[in-house]
């Protein structure tokens, strides 16, 4: 099985600690993936900003940097979702096709591929979960709201098998944080107060660990957990299920 | 002014923003309990989104059925192109009966037709008889909600307006007192009138018959009280067979305000005797987005609000934010259709992220069509020349991994060295309005990765 490791563009440059966990937990897990060290961005932010063209390149630069790999790997639902989604503007040649349908998530990788549904480990401290758009209702990672009252996912079934961990229950599970891409910036007094909101859920609810399966939709979060000074920590997933913080 | 300008007004009042995000999810969370109850739910939507795929693909076929039926129970059917003709045409039946006093059920086509203003500047009183959207009338506000037309307004907003225009006590907020005002207001313009206009939520070409769901009867009463009924329709409210009726009506109220089905669902297929029914068929700009494959599905709409009550701006941003008569995510793929220029801010008023399609009781794809209206209005050059330029240079970045990683140097840099008040400027990092930027790392993944392939080496 030969396994590349996509780092979204923001987490390369900010937050490489989640490269590095996801790598690990891989390794851990019995996968070594590789870093194709000409990978970029998988041009979501032009794409969601109405400049589907000006991003086609970016598309085509990612086929050729990925199409070779039996399963491309990122922590990141976000972009997941787009390649596999959104690539359909690309002629459908068997390199585009098989990027489109090699594009995991790294938390449905794990659970999906590997079948792992347990994690060793321990981590005792009071987790919040913020479930991302895209890898809930695009990825179908865990149930909508709208559809279903069951509230379950793959990643709180993870983090679930940690011991000690102790999951909070939140007054709306599964509330869009506000990050949206560009939105974050075009709306930015909306795009803030959402993710006010979000982080107020938590608080409220108990949460002194933050974390997710998408690292966008954490650094917006972050940003005002920081702001606010709250004493809670912000962590992606990887970290947690890695083992790196305990 | 774009949708974030008045977003950012709305949101600037918190303690409003918190009410009306509240208010909002309280109905989004009824609507829930009442879903979960149908186990057939998801199945009720399939059918539903199936019906009106069908209907929608022989849509002249359906209309032509339902003038014949129609006419043949003795209605009297006109069709309009655009809101002018559809204005001119019931200005036209209200003089025909030297008529001046006409009552309103809800009807957003009428709104959206500007059939209001245009009866009172021809002499004609024109009263809505919901209350919501009497009291927004009373005002001379737009609907900021499809079903809840006045859901931005709390009790003390009422109060003012019934204080100003119906003559209740200065700061009566007590909601029996203030509904009681307006029942009796209300009751001598139900007596008076001559006309009664109505909208229209299911016209089934089978019967030629219009059905009107309500909560307050008030259609009833108006239709049956005056001498002349006016039913104006969108020509996407057809339905094939009276059978297929009880899909919608399953659907409808559940998804709008959680209740098993509306209090009113009225039946209109003929006249009473002597008495007269009219039936407005309009287009106005419907057979355009019929037109337009990616768009079309965008017909299916029953009106319930729901992707409202559950989209995170919408909650945050109130319904005038969009500018439109149908706001929230279903008005931001409607809009931009009728203007592309005014309405190309709404598609971007959106994060994506999925709710309003999959609580749409119709599967109506309405994230999907946000993402295509914005890739429409970024080739018609209906996006702000900075982010056009910006994503183009971000487009020339990112396919170069060399330049990539040379800039991702110079944005952590910039951030580390750079003083706070640069990097958190607000006046041009809003980012930085109320959050903190990222704490730049020593190296990035890459620089990591390639320094343990050194080192491994």
């Amino acid at each position: 099985m030969k396994v590349a490791l996509f780092v979204p563009c923001y987490v390369d440059q900010f937050y490489p600690q989640v490269g590095i966990a996801s790598l690990q937990l891989l390794e851990k897990l019995g996968v070594k993936a590789e870093f194709p060290a000409a990978q970029t961005c998988c041009g979501q932010p032009l794409a969601n900003s109405g400049c589907e063209k000006d991003a086609l390149p970016i598309y085509r630069h990612y086929v050729d940097t990925f199409s070779d790999y039996d399963y491309v790997v990122a922590p990141s639902g976000s972009c997941v979702y787009h390649v596999r989604k959104h690539f359909d503007k690309l002629e459908q040649t068997p390199a585009v096709q098989q990027v489109r349908t090699s594009a995991y998530d790294l938390i449905d990788f794990i659970t999906t591929v590997l079948g792992v549904t347990e994690i060793p480990g321990t981590f005792p401290h009071r987790v919040g979960l913020h479930l991302s758009c895209h890898g809930q209702r695009g990825l179908h990672q865990a149930n909508e709201s709208e559809i279903t009252p069951v509230r379950d996912g793959q990643l709180r079934r993870l983090l679930g098998s940690l011991n000690g961990i102790e999951l909070t229950e939140l007054d709306r599970n599964d509330e869009c944080c506000g990050f949206g891409g560009t939105f974050c910036v075009s709306e930015a007094a909306i795009s803030a107060r959402m993710g006010q909101d979000r982080v107020a859920d938590h608080e409220r609810n108990g949460t002194t660990v933050l974390t997710g399966g998408d690292m966008s939709c954490l650094m917006h979060l972050e940003g005002i957990v920081r702001r606010r000074q709250l004493p809670m920590r912000v962590l992606h997933a990887a970290e947690i299920l890695n083992g790196t913080l305990s | 002014m774009n949708h974030a300008t008045r977003a950012a007004k709305f949101v600037g009042d918190a303690d409003r923003t918190t009410w009306h995000d509240e208010t909002l999810w309280f109905v989004r969370a009824k609507r829930d309990k009442a879903v979960y109850a149908v186990p057939e739910f998801q199945d009720l939507r399939e059918l539903a989104s199936q019906i009106k795929d069908h209907t929608l693909s022989k849509l002249d076929t359906y209309l032509e059925q339902f003038e014949e039926q129609a006419k043949r129970n003795g209605v009297h059917i006109h069709w309009a192109a655009d809101a002018a003709e559809h204005n001119a045409i019931i200005l036209d039946i209200i003089r025909q009966h030297n008529a001046t006093r006409v009552v309103k059920s809800k009807s957003m086509l009428t709104e959206e037709c500007h059939l209001n203003p245009h009866l009172l500047s021809n002499g004609i009183e024109v009263v809505d008889t919901d209350l919501g959207e009497r009291i927004i009338q009373l005002r001379d506000e737009a609907p900021s909600h499809l079903v809840l037309p006045a859901i931005h307004l709390k009790k003390e907003d009422v109060g003012e307006t019934f204080f100003k225009h119906l003559g209740t006590a200065k700061g009566e907020v007590d909601p029996q007192v203030l509904t009681e005002a307006a029942r009796q207001h209300l009751r001598a313009r139900f007596l008076a009138a001559e006309v009664a206009i109505s909208g229209v939520n299911f016209a089934v070409a089978e019967t030629g018959g219009v059905v009107v769901c309500t909560n307050e009867g008030n259609a009833d009463l108006g239709v049956n009280l005056a001498h002349v009924h006016i039913a104006a329709m969108g020509i996407e409210k057809l339905i094939p067979r009276l059978s297929d009726l009880a899909v919608f009506t399953r659907l409808l109220a559940r998804s709008a305000t959680g209740q098993p089905v509306t209090t009113y669902t009225s039946h209109y297929t003929k006249p009473a005797a002597g008495k007269e029914m009219h039936i407005v068929i309009v287009d106005n700009g419907r057979t355009k987005q019929l037109g337009r494959p990616d768009f079309r599905a965008s017909l299916k709409c029953i009106r319930c609000g729901a992707c409202m009550n559950t989209c995170p701006v919408y909650r945050r941003s109130g319904g005038h934010s969009y500018d439109f008569t149908v706001p929230g995510p279903i008005g931001a793929i409607l809009s931009p259709n009728i203007d592309m220029k005014k309405h190309s801010s709404l598609p971007f008023a959106s994060t994506l992220c999925g709710s309003c399609s999959d609580v749409c009781p119709v599967k109506i794809d309405i994230h999907t069509q946000l993402y295509k209206w914005r890739q429409v209005l970024g080739e018609a050059n209906e996006i702000p020349a900075s982010k056009k330029w910006s994503m183009k240079l971000m487009g020339r970045l990112l396919t170069s991994p060399k330049a990539f990683g040379v800039g991702g140097k110079l944005a952590r840099h910039g951030i580390k060295y750079l003083p706070y008040s640069l990097t958190h400027a607000r006046h041009f990092n809003v980012w930085a309005v109320a959050r903190e930027l990222p704490t730049p790392p020593k190296q990035s993944f890459r620089e990591w990765y390639q320094q343990q392939a050194n080192t491994t080496a």
